[in-house]
């Protein structure tokens, strides 16, 4: 894809992630918006113009779930949606599974899920969860429990690595989750095993659960903090495409010894205003009063 | 009886030798689990991952998604309590091929509650796809590794370390879900595993002198248990089951027979020695043994107390039993 040809593609796939999981949090009286708005340029340009996964012969319609792995039934593994599996390709990690919903819209956007998947969020039997898993479209680890995931992925770039592989290990992770000693764990064996194919983007909207990170537990200077552990940082406005896409494809070329964290600052109401009301608490939208959801209602026609 | 040492520190560089997807893993007690050889003959395929056993859990998990076989090498107690969601989420859940040894379990270090793995089985065999597995002498210790490598999804080894005694024939190695068993009997069925074997066999073995017959079986794999043949014995046995463990008897050994015991309603009592639901101090491990009663002398009279025969055994008199010296040359440290 030539440098310019994408943008307009992920400024239409950013778009279309916040107006699918609006209308989703509308129609099933809850949602994580908040992340949607965060991060919608992240994934639209992972999906647009970083990942190099193989090609799909059409979007994947997800199955029903076919049971928790055991002896005699191998986990079913969501990495189909982005084709994993070669040598030369990247594996995507979803650290904070609570952004499957933004996925999961991401994935249609970029032609990978069939947009009916949708219909199968959090409903029973379904591998599309509200907190995806490892079969769920689009992961391939399971990562809710909050802090693991990138311990995961690096066990699995350090396999990579030995196995010469040029495919890289990309994850997205959010802020509030970097608060866990796993991360730092994490982050201090990443640069001791010189794990160089390990390329992660934080969507740093200041929030977590309970509210402002700040008023929960302060992870600044997160950016100084990670240098300090020996990784490769670059600081960013997260909704910036032409940054985000920078650092993403500036690390494709260049061999590299130290992980690379791009620490993407964002805000967890852009695009929707609406949501400002809730301040300082955005984790999960579910509406108050039939009065919310109406305003909510009103605030899409005019958003579409 | 023939006492060997540090035998898996050999074993390990001879069997992992044409294993090239084998690594290991250790959280700054390479030399304290007998690690050592194998990360100075294979430095590539060993990794220091610090003090960090959570990161070292996921870590694993994330390798074996990529095809290699993980040998987490630690003390028993860091695993499963430092890390349990990590093994849970990261190993168990995906039921990825992580070997998770555990070295110095129960009354084996003298380090105290905070190093004594008094309730790891009991823990870990809640886990849906964890294999248990415990080494009871140096056979054990040296079969050990193919039995955790041959059997798919993550395993937890007890395993044992510096001086230790051979009671089985080196060419009959542990095999995962079979016991061994140890002597005939109609009087009682006794179950042990780990280092309690030894006692067993000690005690099973004077009291025969005393006209009690009893079965004894070694039990290498605790998880899964599968064994009517074994309920079926305790069903037509004299006085019931006995179960010896270095383990709380929560949940361990004892726990497991008595579930299969009363799934099959043979309607005999079971005895369960071991850690009776109490932590543990810093002390030798013969002193332990003596004092939380998970040795010969309290089987033996516990089989006094049921059978209501009067006999004495000098404790002197039975056979001889090997104790390693608490500062031997072959561990690394005191502990």
């Amino acid at each position: 894809m030539s440098a310019e040809s994408w943008k307009p593609r992920a400024v239409r796939m950013a778009a279309g992630i916040r107006r699918r999981v609006l209308a989703h949090t509308i129609a099933r009286n809850g949602g994580y918006l908040s992340q949607a708005c965060s991060s919608a340029e992240i994934f639209a340009v992972l999906y647009g113009r970083i990942l190099k996964l193989s090609p799909l012969d059409s979007p994947v319609l997800p199955g029903k779930f076919p049971g928790t792995p055991k002896p005699g039934l191998p986990a079913v593994t969501g990495a189909a949606y982005n084709g994993a599996g070669h040598p030369d390709c990247d594996n995507f990690i979803l650290s904070p599974a609570q952004y499957a919903l933004v996925l999961y819209a991401a994935l249609i956007e970029a032609g990978r899920m069939d947009e009916k998947g949708m219909d199968d969020y959090d409903r029973d039997g379904s591998t599309v969860e509200m907190i995806g898993a490892e079969h769920s479209p689009g992961m391939e680890v399971t990562t809710g429990s909050l802090g693991q995931g990138i311990s995961q992925a690096a066990g699995m770039a350090f396999a990579r690595k030995v196995k010469g592989e040029t495919g890289r290990v990309v994850m997205f992770m959010s802020d509030g989750e970097c608060q866990s000693g796993q991360f730092w764990e994490a982050v201090q064996a990443m640069s001791y095993h010189k794990l160089g194919n390990m390329l992660i983007y934080v969507d740093v909207n200041g929030y977590q659960c309970d509210g402002k990170m700040t008023a929960v537990m302060n992870l600044e200077p997160f950016d100084k903090r990670l240098k300090a552990f020996g990784a490769d940082v670059h600081r960013i406005d997260g909704h910036d495409m032409d940054k985000l896409a920078r650092r993403g494809t500036a690390f494709r070329s260049k061999k590299q010894e130290s992980p690379t964290f791009v620490l993407c600052d964002t805000d967890p109401c852009r695009g929707m205003d609406i949501l400002k009301k809730r301040y300082p608490k955005f984790h999960y939208v579910r509406f108050l009063d039939p009065k919310e959801k109406a305003e909510y209602r009103k605030f899409y026609k005019k958003y579409v | 009886m023939e006492i060997l040492t540090k035998i898996h520190a050999e074993n390990l560089v001879k069997w992992a030798k044409d294993k090239p997807d084998v690594y290991l893993l250790s959280a700054d007690l390479t030399g304290s689990c007998e690690a050592d050889r194998f990360r100075d003959t294979y430095p590539d395929r060993f990794l220091s991952m610090g003090i960090a056993e959570q990161n070292m859990l996921s870590f694993a998990g994330g390798m074996a998604r990529q095809g290699l076989v993980p040998l987490v090498h630690t003390f028993a107690v860091f695993i499963y309590r430092r890390a349990y969601d990590q093994i849970a989420m990261s190993v168990a859940y995906p039921n990825l091929p992580v070997k998770m040894f555990g070295f110095l379990p129960g009354v084996l270090t003298p380090g105290g509650a905070t190093h004594q793995a008094i309730e790891d089985i009991s823990v870990m065999r809640s886990l849906p796809n964890m294999t248990i597995l415990e080494a009871g002498d140096a056979t054990d210790v040296e079969s050990v590794l193919d039995a955790a490598y041959r059997t798919p999804g993550p395993v937890y080894v007890r395993q044992l370390r510096g001086e230790v005694p051979r009671l089985f024939a080196p060419d009959e190695p542990m095999l995962p879900g079979k016991y061994r068993k140890l002597s005939k009997g109609r009087d009682f069925v006794l179950l042990t595993g780990g280092i309690c074997t030894e006692e067993g066999m000690r005690a099973v073995a004077a009291l025969r002198d005393r006209k009690i017959k009893i079965a004894h079986y070694h039990i290498s794999t605790l998880k899964p248990f599968e064994h009517p043949e074994i309920i079926d014995e305790i069903a037509a046995s004299r006085y019931g089951a006995v179960t010896l463990e270095n383990h709380s008897v929560i949940g361990g050994l004892g726990s497991i027979l008595a579930e299969k015991m009363a799934e099959s309603g043979c309607g005999k009592p079971l005895y369960r020695l071991g850690l009776q639901d109490t932590f543990v101090h810093g002390a030798s491990r013969r002193y332990l043994m003596k004092e939380y009663g998970i040795d010969a002398v309290t089987l033996i009279a516990l089989v006094r107390r049921i059978t209501g025969k009067r006999f004495t055994i000098d404790e002197n008199l039975l056979a001889e039993t090997y104790t390693p010296a608490m500062h031997s040359s072959a561990k690394a440290e005191a502990l």
